[in-house]
């Protein structure tokens, strides 16, 4: 068995405040080189926090974090000053939700993809250029040597996201997080980043977390699915296994909810309800309040994983060891 | 196609040529903002070579020549109430003045916006105490603050210069902690975290390129007020002290004279007035030549 990639193990991300939010309950997951995995699961899931986690992102005197999270063999959350520096950005870079966001207005896109590479590979000026410029032709960006001198406001949305991609790309990290990368996208755009992405993944062999709410985009870029609830994987497998048998009731009401197969005029399968609110730890399995298949054992305790084969779990007490149907 | 040009690798650069030479051709077509700029440009390089440009002394009075009209022969602006040259006096005060009226603008663009960077970047208890410092300032209307910290250093060049400074460090501040905190909030401020950036490269490269141009363009909105300030304390006599040519402080000693010649008295006020709207339609033009955005 390869080493692993990234380590989570029993994450709890808490933000005190005002009020507390339990963001992340008890969290863990694994991902092995070269995979990609699809984080699936609705606003406020905790999607986003599991990748800033992994990032050291969060403010550190808001957030509080227990649990442990290993990165290639490292522990994230005991790196500091210049260590921390070269593992964001060398180890593990990001793509951000809206690239219009997150390139710097006031520096050109080839100065900013430079600024990184100069900073992690300990290049100089000229060389980091010609870096940029190769990875702005590996994301396909038409004349890139025009590009580089472009701002970003100059670039369409997904020309923007291109060189998102080729900066988070340009240091070779082990581990790319994508946050959302194609919300902020328009259909046809969304579709060549998506297989962009793909492509760029076995060229570099890197390890990917996609996280997204779209379960149509989770299937067209990842190996393998965490679905996410209230702060908490319920269910993990190949993108085959979820698809084709979904044991959570919540991953199945996710499925059911797809906008496909339905007539016109028909009404949608949505999911009752709406998540809970993350104010206190969950004493129950937190889908309860919306489950069809729910009863006073639900509510009694958070339900443990159920191991139904290997790297395949799911955190349901009402999982039959058949496949439904 | 033989006319593609196919450079190589070292002609590339990540230069934005077209960015500065856009704002100069926006400059350019603005009128406006051309003759103010011809203007303060006039004034401040004949306040500059005002020893070389064939004047009379500014200091040397005559009993005899006193208050003369504009236009007297030998005395193209006339003689004040010492029969001293109006010409050379307004443009030797220019020296003074817009000194004064520039420099506290600089000292509290640099000072405010560390204030305010810092304030707005760490947020949190170093915010709160920086901020409601700033706000005591803000209890006290500028011109009663620049009167009462000149009033208490006494008269004087450096005082009034050191006042007026204080008196625009609270707004510069303010400004540069709003957008500092607004920028902060952007995603590529965690961008550049998440790619590895220090917080000192953070706020070097990305937050001090993205807040200076605003912080900039409301400093120079300042200019124009604190040259009034600045020709108000030399009025009231808490500034530039006499002998010493200096617009405001002309235009207190020219104010017994306004029943008998109200043009000449008037002259002081007029570069003031000049100066300042030439300072103030600058500033706007620079900025909208420099918005490229929108």
């Amino acid at each position: 068995m390869t080493e692993k990639l990234v380590d989570i193990r029993n994450l709890t991300v808490r933000f005190k405040g005002a009020r507390t939010v339990y963001a992340i309950n008890d969290l863990s997951l694994s991902l092995k080189q070269g995979e990609t995995l699809a984080l699936l699961g609705e606003s406020g899931s905790g999607k986003s926090v599991t990748l800033k986690t992994l990032l050291r992102l969060l403010p550190p005197r808001r957030s509080e974090i227990e649990g442990e999270i290993r990165v290639n063999g490292t522990d994230v959350q005991a790196l500091s000053g210049k260590a921390l520096q070269s593992y964001r950005g060398g180890e593990v870079s990001m793509v951000f939700q809206d690239p219009g966001l997150a390139l710097d207005p006031v520096y050109t896109v080839g100065a900013q993809i430079a600024e990184a590479v100069m900073r992690h590979k300990g290049l100089r000026k000229e060389e980091a250029i010609s870096t940029a410029f190769d990875m702005l032709q590996r994301v396909h960006i038409p004349s890139p040597e025009r590009r580089l001198r472009n701002y970003p406001h100059e670039l369409s949305g997904g020309m923007r996201q291109r060189v998102m991609i080729a900066l988070a790309l340009a240091c070779r990290p082990r581990l790319l997080l994508a946050d959302e990368p194609t919300t902020a996208l328009d259909a046809t755009v969304q579709i060549q980043i998506l297989l962009l992405l793909r492509d760029l993944q076995r060229e570099f062999g890197m390890g990917v977390i996609f996280v997204t709410h779209d379960i149509g985009v989770a299937v067209e870029v990842s190996e393998r699915i965490a679905v996410m609830y209230a702060g908490r994987i319920v269910e993990e497998g190949t993108t085959h296994e979820i698809i084709n048998d979904p044991r959570h009731p919540y991953t199945r009401g996710l499925l059911a909810a797809n906008l496909h197969d339905i007539a016109r005029g028909e009404r949608l399968n949505a999911i009752p309800g709406a998540p809970p609110a993350l104010e206190e730890p969950p004493s129950g399995c937190s889908f309860a309040p919306r489950c069809p298949m729910a009863g006073p054992v639900c509510r009694a305790g958070v339900p443990d994983f159920v191991n139904l084969g290997p790297r395949r779990r799911v955190a349901c007490l009402r999982v039959d060891p058949v496949p439904a149907e | 196609m033989a006319l593609v040009e196919t450079s190589g690798l070292g002609g590339i650069t990540t230069a934005h040529s077209g960015y500065w030479s856009g704002v100069a051709r926006r400059l350019v077509r603005d009128p406006v903002t051309m003759i103010c700029l011809t203007i303060l440009v006039l004034l401040i390089l004949s306040a500059i070579f005002a020893p070389w440009l064939g004047l009379a002394d500014p200091h040397k009075g005559s009993m005899i020549a006193r208050l003369k009209p504009i236009g007297t022969e030998g005395h193209l602006l006339g003689t004040d109430e010492q029969g001293r040259d109006m010409l050379a006096r307004l443009i030797y005060g220019g020296r003074l003045t817009l000194f004064i009226g520039l420099m506290p603008v600089v000292l509290a663009f640099f000072i405010g916006s560390v204030l305010g960077i810092i304030a707005g970047y760490a947020g949190g208890l170093t915010n709160t105490i920086i901020m409601r410092t700033v706000d005591v300032f803000f209890a006290f209307p500028s011109v009663l603050l620049a009167i009462a910290i000149s009033g208490a250093l006494g008269a004087g060049i450096v005082n009034s210069l050191v006042s007026l400074t204080i008196v625009f460090i609270p707004p510069i501040t303010r400004v540069a902690e709003a957008v500092t905190s607004g920028v902060r909030a952007l995603d590529y401020i965690d961008a550049a975290r998440a790619s590895g950036a220090k917080a000192l490269t953070v706020i070097r490269v990305h937050v001090i390129g993205n807040v200076l141009s605003p912080i900039f363009v409301y400093a120079t909105s300042l200019t124009s007020v604190c040259m009034i300030l600045a020709a108000g304390l030399s009025f009231l006599g808490i500034g530039v002290r006499p002998p010493e040519p200096e617009w405001g402080l002309m235009l207190n000693t020219l104010r017994s004279a306004i029943y008998v010649d109200p043009w000449l008295s008037a002259l002081p006020g007029l570069m003031i007035f000049v100066t300042s709207l030439c300072l103030n339609l600058l500033s706007d033009g620079v900025r909208s030549a420099m918005n490229v955005r929108d």
